[in-house]
């Protein structure tokens, strides 16, 4: 289920403005591949480049080769909406649909896809919910509205939402920033046991979460404000907080700027 | 001795003058609703004398000029029938306009077209609408006059109303939710009809409403076009019809009494028919909120 994604020289812009520039990397599948950089470096740009989802905003646009295993996400025949079926995305902010209940927002994907039965729907929901940590909380209350449920309840659903349509990479966008310790925990607890089964892709802000939860440790940088963020360098989640190859590397993470 | 933090109280001049703007706030807001009220209190108090049951059940047609007793069954009737028809053209069409505007125009050449023509639409004034309708569906196009050129002419009022409001709301719709569902791998089209839509379903709900109740008593563009009778006519495609607006207006230029009387009673159906409408809507809203699944 789990893929390879392999980044050749990939630059993306917002109108004019080039945000990110010359980016390869090799992502691999079932693991979790940290993010880090200061604020307005590239890195959510570079995410949102991952699955088509840069380009849906108005100006936006991307060069370069994105490939998931041996296909290329930005061919010329290449559906987008397939391209984000197959790789989903969770959110900074905890985005359920506010006039969906619990179940409808988990199905979501489906329903508004394809026709399911309702026990098929009915089984993917609760395995969605479960593999999100949130079935034993939610499973007597799945009519009510999903916007009813604390913050970090709110983004395990949007996680069981994402992987109720069986993706397989899983891109997060700073999950965490908008949550609490202990719910923080429980994501990242989550993302430890998701990456059994999906190729995960993780942007944050926290240093040690990065250093808990992921096995690889990408470091994004910008020379100055108004250049484009370029990849300062990647490699194993140990080495780069332990021994970092980069100067740059090794005075972000002790601190030193950003 | 006491510490000097330079927290100070509250100077006079400034509680005279927080006085003497929230004096000035209240007495705008009076001022505002004493004609609302006073014109609320004359249609009840004069209208309630005719408003029985022969009122809502029987037309105009047989009572002479000096007759008591007839009513607005007809125009009641044809309002119904001409708001719904304006309903059915406009809602759709300004609907799909706003959904264009918000979602595909982007700002560009075409979308700032539209919403400039939108604007100049929104301050036709009601009898052009119903010239304009009169000159090419009943004297180009030769058409009789009929409750649907009537709904036509309300059409043309509505809609800007419609695109305006739907707009609004269509805009109030998070960027998350589109992108939320977009991640999911829906299409354009399924998110705008699936989320983007139903979330902003009471807004747009309440916009729609707006758009009725001010069509709903427009008299000039229906004059034009509907023309006036005393007979029901449950036809609104075919022979001239009546409407409420109509209704006011012929009776209150008549000479006797029970006319004037009748007038009153009218305005008093119409504003409960608007009333009657926007508390449907409420429910509508109401029964498709997510808070009463809570």
């Amino acid at each position: 289920m789990a893929k390879q994604i392999e980044v050749a020289g990939l630059d993306a812009y917002y109108g004019s403005h080039k945000a990110i520039e010359g980016i390869s990397m090799t992502i691999e599948p079932r693991s979790v591949t940290a993010f880090i950089g200061p604020s307005g470096c590239g890195k959510s740009t570079f995410l949102r480049t991952l699955n088509r989802m840069h380009e849906v905003i108005p100006g936006a646009r991307v060069e370069g080769k994105v490939r998931l295993e041996d296909q290329d996400l930005y061919g010329a025949d290449v559906d987008p909406v397939s391209v984000r079926r197959t790789i989903g995305m969770v959110f900074q902010r905890p985005n359920p649909f506010p006039t969906m209940s619990i179940f409808d927002n988990v199905a979501a994907g489906l329903k508004l896809n394809g026709r399911f039965s309702r026990s098929e729907l009915d089984g993917i929901v609760e395995d969605s919910l479960k593999g999100a940590n949130l079935w034993n909380e939610v499973k007597d209350r799945l009519g009510k509205p999903g916007a009813g449920l604390s913050g970090g309840q709110q983004q395990r659903l949007c996680i069981a939402r994402a992987i109720a349509v069986r993706p397989q990479v899983l891109l997060m966008d700073e999950p965490c920033s908008a949550l609490d310790p202990i719910s923080t925990l429980a994501i990242e607890d989550l993302i430890s046991q998701l990456k059994q089964d999906y190729t995960i892709v993780i942007v944050t802000h926290n240093m040690q979460q990065a250093a808990r939860v992921s096995d690889k440790t990408a470091f994004f940088n910008l020379a100055a404000q108004g250049q484009p963020g370029k990849l300062v360098e990647m490699d194993e989640t140990s080495k780069i907080f332990t021994n970092p190859a980069e100067k740059a590397t090794e005075d972000y993470i002790t601190g030193r700027f950003g | 001795m006491t510490v000097q933090t330079g927290i100070q109280p509250i100077s006079a001049a400034r509680r005279a003058k927080d006085r003497f703007v929230q004096v000035l706030v209240y007495l705008a807001f009076a001022l505002a609703v004493i004609p609302l009220l006073s014109v609320l209190w004359l249609v009840v108090k004069n209208g309630m004398g005719r408003f029985d049951m022969e009122f809502l059940t029987h037309s105009m047609r047989n009572i002479g000029a000096r007759d008591a007793g007839g009513g607005a069954y007809h125009a009641i009737v044809g309002t119904l029938e001409q708001v719904l028809l304006a309903s059915l053209i406009a809602v759709p069409i300004g609907l799909l306009t706003a959904v264009y505007l918000v979602e595909y125009g982007e700002g560009g050449r075409l979308s700032r077209t539209i919403s400039f023509f939108v604007d100049v639409m929104t301050g036709v004034p009601s009898v052009v609408s119903g010239l304009f309708v009169l000159a090419f569906w009943i004297l180009v196009l030769g058409m009789p006059f009929s409750g649907f050129a009537g709904a036509l002419a309300l059409s043309i009022l509505m809609m800007p109303v419609v695109v305006r409001s739907a707009e609004e709301m269509l805009r109030l719709v998070p960027r998350e939710l589109r992108e939320a569902s977009y991640a999911l791998g829906v299409p354009k089209w399924r998110t705008i009809v699936k989320v983007v839509l139903p979330t902003a379903f009471t807004g747009i709900v309440t916009g729609v409403m707006l758009a009725v109740a001010r069509v709903a008593g427009e008299t000039a563009p229906l004059l034009l076009t509907v023309f006036i009778t005393d007979s029901i006519n449950v036809d609104p495609f075919n022979g001239p019809q009546m409407g409420l607006p109509l209704y006011v207006f012929d009776q209150a230029g008549r000479p006797t009494d029970t006319a004037i009387d009748r007038a009153w009673t009218g305005a008093l159906t119409l504003i409960l028919i608007v009333m009657l409408l926007n508390l449907v809507a409420r429910l509508i809203t109401w029964w498709r909120s997510p808070a009463r699944r809570r």
